[in-house]
């Protein structure tokens, strides 16, 4: 799954899809993943530095990061 | 370089809840490169907001009403023109633009141009006969027809489904869920606009616009995308966004190339769930949004002015996306004097 390359994202996690004018905001976990996605990082690649960074398990990353996909799907904001 | 001084007539004062284009074509002008403009304001009403504000509008002048004929309209427009000399014209209301586009010549003639759709190009994109627009020029359309009478919203059944949308020929419009609303809206829009109402089978979906510019020869001068950020109730855009989406810019250039329109327009679209655009109506005007296109870098106003004097016109390429409107309303104070001299003269 990779992020709409048009799709603009600022460190404060404004996200801005110029082809619809929707804009939308992540907080700063969002931005890292966001970032990561661009960068064409797969899922067990983000999971791994998610879970080294931050002190949370491997069921609640899959939950959290899993809503968070389906939300940036259902946003048309991937492809 | 010098500016070209220019003498420019612009209707569509209203700057109220349901604007105008009037003020913002106006601060369009006013902030050309190019020309140096003095702008005649021409007002239906002696409320207009645009009458006031003097340090944008130069002089005004009532006009008479469309029904009154294009006689009055014209021997009004004589005395204006002895008096302002003025070199172009920008009509801003649909319901007034038969007239200047059957005046155009003689305008002419006086020396004041317009850049207006021919007479044919104004009819073949009418409400009433969008969906043979659609079918001829490819474009997708929600099935619509006309009705005359309140007995025809009895049988609408046969071809649309409610919630249906109930239009007048000029403005107006208002979502029926059923046939008492329908009837409804049907004698409140026809006692205001006249017959026929446009029944057309209502799209869900995001509200998009486009303004474009047609030289008309096929080309498109200029044309900017925009998404309604907030709407009023009168399903009017108070703020919106330039938007960077291909499939409008695209459908702007086939319908200016395919029609050779001439002069400004706005495109009324929906976007479905299943990302389809559906085309809901052609305004043969500048819209009152016109302002975002000047700060996306795109001065819509000064192209045309440039194209009514038969100046080369190079066509826009580019604006700044996610360029924003937000529109404001503004309480002016008024001197009584000013309201009796354009109540009472006809011109301030």
């Amino acid at each position: 799954m990779n992020i709409k390359k048009n799709i603009a994202l600022s460190d404060s996690g404004f996200i801005f899809n110029p082809s619809s004018g929707e804009s939308f905001s992540v907080n700063p976990i969002g931005v890292e993943i966001i970032n990561m996605l661009k960068d064409g990082k797969e899922k067990d690649e983000i999971k791994s530095e998610i879970l080294n960074k931050y002190v949370t398990d491997d069921a609640t990353f899959e939950r959290d990061y899993y809503d968070f996909v389906n939300i940036l799907n259902h946003y048309l904001l991937t492809e | 370089m010098e500016k070209k001084k220019i003498t420019v007539a612009v209707t569509g004062l209203n700057a109220i809840d349901n604007p105008g284009p009037g003020v913002p074509v106006i601060r369009a002008l006013t902030e050309s490169k190019h020309f140096d403009v003095r702008i005649i304001g021409l007002s239906y009403e002696s409320l207009e907001p645009g009458i006031y504000m003097h340090d944008i509008v130069n002089k005004t002048y009532s006009i008479p009403y469309p029904s009154a004929g294009t006689d009055s309209l014209l021997q009004r427009l004589n005395y204006i023109n002895e008096k302002e000399n003025i070199d172009v014209l920008i009509p801003n209301f649909d319901a007034e633009l038969y007239s200047f586009i059957k005046l155009e010549d003689t305008m002419r003639e006086m020396g004041i141009k317009m850049f207006l759709p021919t007479i044919e190009q104004f009819e073949e994109r009418h409400k009433v006969n969008l969906s043979d627009y659609g079918k001829k020029y490819d474009i997708n359309v929600p099935y619509a027809r006309s009705i005359f009478s309140t007995n025809e919203v009895y049988g609408l059944t046969t071809d649309f489904t409610y919630p249906l949308v109930v239009k007048g020929k000029y403005y107006d419009a208002g979502i029926a869920y059923n046939q008492e609303q329908a009837i409804s809206y049907f004698n409140k829009i026809s006692a205001k606009w006249g017959l026929p109402i446009i029944i057309q089978q209502f799209v869900h979906g995001t509200e998009y616009n486009v303004i474009a510019l047609g030289d008309g020869k096929g080309n498109t001068i200029a044309s900017v995308p925009m998404r309604k950020q907030f709407i009023t109730d009168k399903g009017k855009a108070w703020a919106g966004i330039a938007i960077d989406e291909k499939n409008l810019l695209e459908m702007s250039h086939h319908i200016i190339g395919k029609t050779k329109w001439r002069g400004g327009m706005e495109l009324e679209l929906m976007k479905t769930s299943d990302n389809k655009f559906y085309l809901l109506e052609i305004n043969p005007r500048i819209p009152a949004w016109v302002y975002l296109a000047v700060g996306a870098g795109q001065n819509i106003p000064e192209a045309l002015v440039k194209l009514a004097i038969g100046e080369d016109v190079e066509p826009y390429t580019e604006f700044k996306v996610g360029t924003m409107f937000i529109r404001c309303s503004w309480d002016m104070i008024v001197d009584i004097k000013d309201f009796e001299q354009i109540s009472t003269f006809g011109e301030l």
